[in-house]
């Protein structure tokens, strides 16, 4: 398999790496730059647990081609945790309860990290808009909706 | 050590908001799952599985694979015939003369790299002689049809705990009989018979069954793997390989979602076959979501049919159950299964009467396995289902219906056992559920004009549950509780936590029975066989209940040591001694203390004597009283205890579609005593969300050659964010279970029990619908609708 040179930022870091033409983002993450806070669900676009922010948008890893993030600025899991500090949407997920196995999650806080950004005061309906694209087996979303919640500006 | 503050209330910890323990890791992405570990030289496997539901293998030709540079080793069932199981051993690790379902493995490739792994599958040659298949159990229960175990006479299982059928295809055969049926049914003024059916489903944990495996020098196995039983594992393994117990070690680090899937063994063995092939490198196999849909084990199907007879006044006096369960290709596991839903086959009811057949055919389908409420919520739908029918027939409201037949103290179950007072309440359970809907008040005029004008008709409905734990009779815990240098405890259990909060709550037992911060009890968040206390397996929401008895005991084992070395620190003797917020001192002299830390490694006087030495406490549980049932009439005590529940909601159906929103849905468990209170709810709503994707979307679809049609997720849809009722009420009963922690019993896979017969009862209510299966799809309610408006015409034309 033939390997090209990509050039990148993840979590505010350059990274120049080779990878093969096929390798898919979430590979390079977790295989190649070994952040392995991504998961993968289904390796087909349909469960989001490999969610990650690129350019400042959400969407699976497992469906980008690592070559197609030539010069482009990714967000992972591992953004969150700054300076030894929980981000406050990791604190509103502790808080609410809102993981159970936790295989789900580091992609669920990335799609709510991405609509708080494009949406700083989701209501419950812009919540299970934006997240519908991420499962989760166990909690039943009611806990993750809580949280995400209670991060919104107009929360008490 | 961080102070602690005595609370004035009863409990310090016991029913308190702890927060869980493992949520850094686990929201920072830095909780290590399977699949995240990467050992020195390690391959990696890809499966080759059979495109044929059955079917002779004639030859496989794997040359051209074992050529591919950087393939390091091939197997095929000439190296994995041995048979591997808990229950019922039928199944080797790879096919060997003949594949039973479509998607059963057929060989298995390590190599350096995914990619040359799956390049190398795609090189073997096999060749199949298809073979007549058994796509559906009505058939396969037959006896003249096709035997998919003709050998099943010679199999290893559990003997006088299942009961298989040679010459046939039932894998399993539990009965019950009480009292006389042609009496019973003689004494009935209203006799009613109906069958229900459900296909199978799939369990979808979000991580798949990740399994690596070191088959090392000397047959020291090291194995890391997404299980939910590390202990059975290494049981089942020794057993097929003849290994040591010993040289075996399953390390269970996170694990992302179970739900019984990940119960007993699963690719442990494959893996191993595969790294023994490769030297001993160690071996890893991530399974695709498509392989974690047809290949690894799902929920069994089944068809249930039940007779029941009724007195005018409503009181059911005879039941006969036949419930024919899709084991589908292997029942290993699935025997239990039969066996469990034979216990629960009436639901929580009083009847004197009582004849159950559950039987675990052979088909061939994807092969069941153990599924949160393992047997309960398939034969749920069918009872609760037959109790509204029967009480529509009798003219009754389902409530009252179902509340004159419930069990109370001083009946029997249908195995024998007697209900006392702390059993549980069922009944206060279904009202409680009713109340928090208002599922008994009927709609007004006006509302049922406004649905009318709308075309969105509403319903409401309720049901109960129960379930029991379903394990053998030996099924048994242990934890220890070890003091480190500073005072604080760390807890090693060998039940798996992946995501119900059991670390959690062990920690809550720990830090009550030891009367210390909770702050200082740690508990270990991996499983490693060689290091930590044996544990059955992590199922059966058996975890607060026996685990946590263990901690318990390991607790009251380390107090005596406490005692023992306070007093002699303190120059008093062992009763003389108290300990409160990690301090021991002399009852009458509360005011001279001694920290944990100065007796944790043994106490040191001023002249540098010690006596003493590190503190451990250790403690165990086991299912106390249970016994194997009757062979002919099932009689015997077959539960730990019972846990009940009820489930009420409030459905909308849009006419014009067949689509229906849960509006309201209320969901009560008698859990004994309340734990955690967070985590029950999250439990809970988790579990009956689980329930309504199972009500409306989720089910196993097979074309005529019994092959699966719904392998990935856009084929099998689990609820999304959209799909979750409009408004979800939980609330807890608390019978105190006598033998239970703190009087808790289990409630982890309850509340999916039950919630596909509530919404079906609802959908009758609200549009006249009676649906007998499975699923509530848009496309299936809408084509009824459309056939009972025909029925309507064609009723109103032959009048007129």
């Amino acid at each position: 398999m033939t390997t090209l040179p990509l050039h990148l930022t993840v979590n505010g870091e350059v990274y120049d790496a080779f990878v093969s033409e096929n390798a898919t983002l979430l590979t390079l993450l977790r295989d190649v730059l070994g952040l392995t806070g991504t998961k993968e669900g289904c390796g087909a676009g349909e469960c989001g647990a490999c969610t990650v922010i690129m350019n400042g948008l959400p969407l699976n890893s497992c469906m980008v081609l690592a070559l197609e993030c030539e010069g482009a600025e990714i967000r992972t899991i591992e953004s969150e945790y700054q300076n030894g500090q929980l981000s406050n949407l990791q604190q509103a997920f502790i808080e609410h309860n809102a993981f159970q196995c936790g295989f789900c999650t580091p992609g669920m806080i990335m799609s709510a990290r991405a609509l708080l950004e494009a949406n700083p005061n989701p209501s419950r309906d812009d919540i299970k808009e934006a997240m519908e694209g991420n499962l989760c087996r166990c909690t039943g979303y009611d806990s993750i909706i809580a949280a995400i919640e209670s991060v919104g500006v107009s929360a008490p | 050590m961080s102070e602690y503050h005595a609370d004035s209330q009863e409990f310090r910890y016991i029913g308190k908001p702890v927060k869980r323990n493992d949520g850094p890791e686990k929201v920072t992405g830095t909780a290590v799952y399977a699949g995240d570990i990467v050992l020195s030289g390690m391959l990696h496997a890809r499966l080759l599985t059979s495109p044929y539901a059955h079917a002779r293998i004639l030859s496989i030709d794997t040359l051209a694979a074992e050529a591919l540079p950087g393939v390091r080793a091939v197997i095929t069932g000439e190296h994995g015939s041995v048979k591997v199981g808990i229950y019922m051993q039928d199944k080797s690790v790879i096919a060997t003369d003949t594949v039973r379902y479509q998607g059963e493995i057929v060989a298995a490739v390590a190599a350096d790299t995914v990619e040359i792994a799956r390049e190398a599958v795609s090189l073997i040659k096999v060749e199949y002689e298809p073979l007549e298949v058994l796509n559906d159990v009505r058939e396969a229960v037959k006896p003249d049809a096709l035997l998919l175990h003709p050998h099943l006479g010679t199999y290893a299982h559990s003997v006088g705990v299942f009961f298989p059928e040679p010459g046939s295809n039932i894998a399993n055969h539990t009965r019950i009989r009480r009292g006389n049926m042609e009496e019973g049914f003689k004494q009935a003024d209203l006799i009613l018979e109906n069958t229900f059916e459900q296909n199978q489903v799939l369990h979808v944990p979000l991580e798949t069954h990740v399994t690596l495996v070191q088959w090392g020098v000397d047959d020291q196995i090291k194995i890391w793997s997404s299980g939910q039983s590390p202990f059975s594992v290494r049981d089942l393994f020794s057993i097929a390989f003849e290994i040591p117990r010993a040289n075996i070690e399953v390390n269970i680090p996170f694990v992302g979602g179970g739900f019984g899937g990940k119960a007993g063994i699963h690719l442990e063995p494959l893996v191993a076959l595969l790294s023994k092939a490769a030297g001993g490198r160690p071996v890893k196999l991530t399974p695709t979501r498509e392989e974690e849909c047809q290949t690894l084990p799902c929920r069994q199907g089944q068809v249930a049919r039940i007779k029941t007879g009724c007195t005018k006044d409503g009181r059911i006096v005879a039941e006969q159950v036949e419930i024919l369960w899709d084991a589908g290709a292997y029942a290993d596991y699935g025997v239990n299964i039969g066996r469990a839903s034979a216990t629960s086959a009436c639901g929580p009811y009083h009847i004197p009467n009582i004849c159950v057949d559950a039987k675990t055919v052979y088909t061939n389908h994807l092969y069941g396995t153990a599924y949160r409420g393992f047997g309960h919520p398939e034969v749920f739908f069918a009872v609760e289902r037959q109790r509204d029918l029967m009480a529509k027939e009798l003219g009754m409201d389902p409530t009252e219906f179902r509340l004159k037949n419930l069990l109370y103290p001083g009946d029997e179950t249908i195995t024998g056992e007697l209900i006392t007072e702390n059993t549980g309440s069922p009944d206060t359970c279904l009202k409680r559920a009713i109340e928090l809907v208002g599922a008994d008040v009927a709609y007004t005029e006006a509302e049922k004009a406004q649905m009318a004008a709308s075309g969105k008709l509403r319903g409401k409905a309720a049901a109960v549950l129960q379930k029991a734990p379903a394990m053998p009779t030996w099924s048994a815990s242990s934890a220890l509780v070890q003091m480190n240098e500073d005072g604080s405890v760390r807890i090693s259990v060998s039940g798996v936590d992946y995501g119900q909060g059991t670390y959690t709550i062990l920690r809550q037992i720990a830090a009550e029975r030891l009367k210390m911060p909770i702050e200082d009890v740690y508990i270990n968040k991996s499983v490693i066989t060689p290091l930590s206390p044996y544990d059955w397996q992590t199922v059966a929401s058996r975890m607060t209940s026996i685990c946590g008895m263990a901690v318990m005991e390991a607790c009251d084992d380390l107090i005596k040591q406490i005692r023992e070395i306070g007093g002699v620190a303190l120059r008093a003797s062992h009763h003389e001694v108290e300990f409160d917020n990690g301090e021991v001192y002399v009852r009458q002299n509360p005011h001279y203390r001694i920290a944990f830390g100065k007796i944790a490694m043994g106490y040191v006087y001023e002249n540098g004597n010690a006596i003493g030495g590190p503190l451990i406490g250790r403690g165990k549980a086991i299912a106390q009283g249970l016994s194997n049932l009757d062979e002919h009439t099932g009689q015997g005590k077959a539960a730990l205890d019972w846990t009940y529940g009820a489930h009420a909601v409030e459905i909308e159906v849009e006419l014009a579609t067949g689509d229906i929103e849960v509006l309201q849905m209320a969901t009560v468990i008698d859990a004994g005593r309340v734990m955690n209170e967070q985590l029950l709810h999250g439990q809970i709503v988790g579990g009956a969300l689980q329930g309504l994707g199972c009500t409306f979307s989720e089910v196993l679809l097979h074309d005529d050659q019994g092959r699966l049609l719904t392998r990935n997720f856009t084929d099998y849809k689990i609820p999304t964010f959209k799909d979750m009722p409009r408004t979800v009420y939980t609330d807890v009963v608390e019978t105190p279970q006598l033998d239970g922690p703190y009087g808790a019993r289990g409630a982890g896979e309850h509340p999916l029990i039950s919630v596909t017969a509530t919404v079906a009862n609802a959908l009758a209510n609200a549009t006249g619908v009676e649906f007998h299966d499975l699923p509530l799809s848009a496309w299936r309610v809408w084509t009824k609708l459309q056939e009972q408006k025909q029925q309507e015409q064609q009723q109103q034309e032959s009048q007129e």
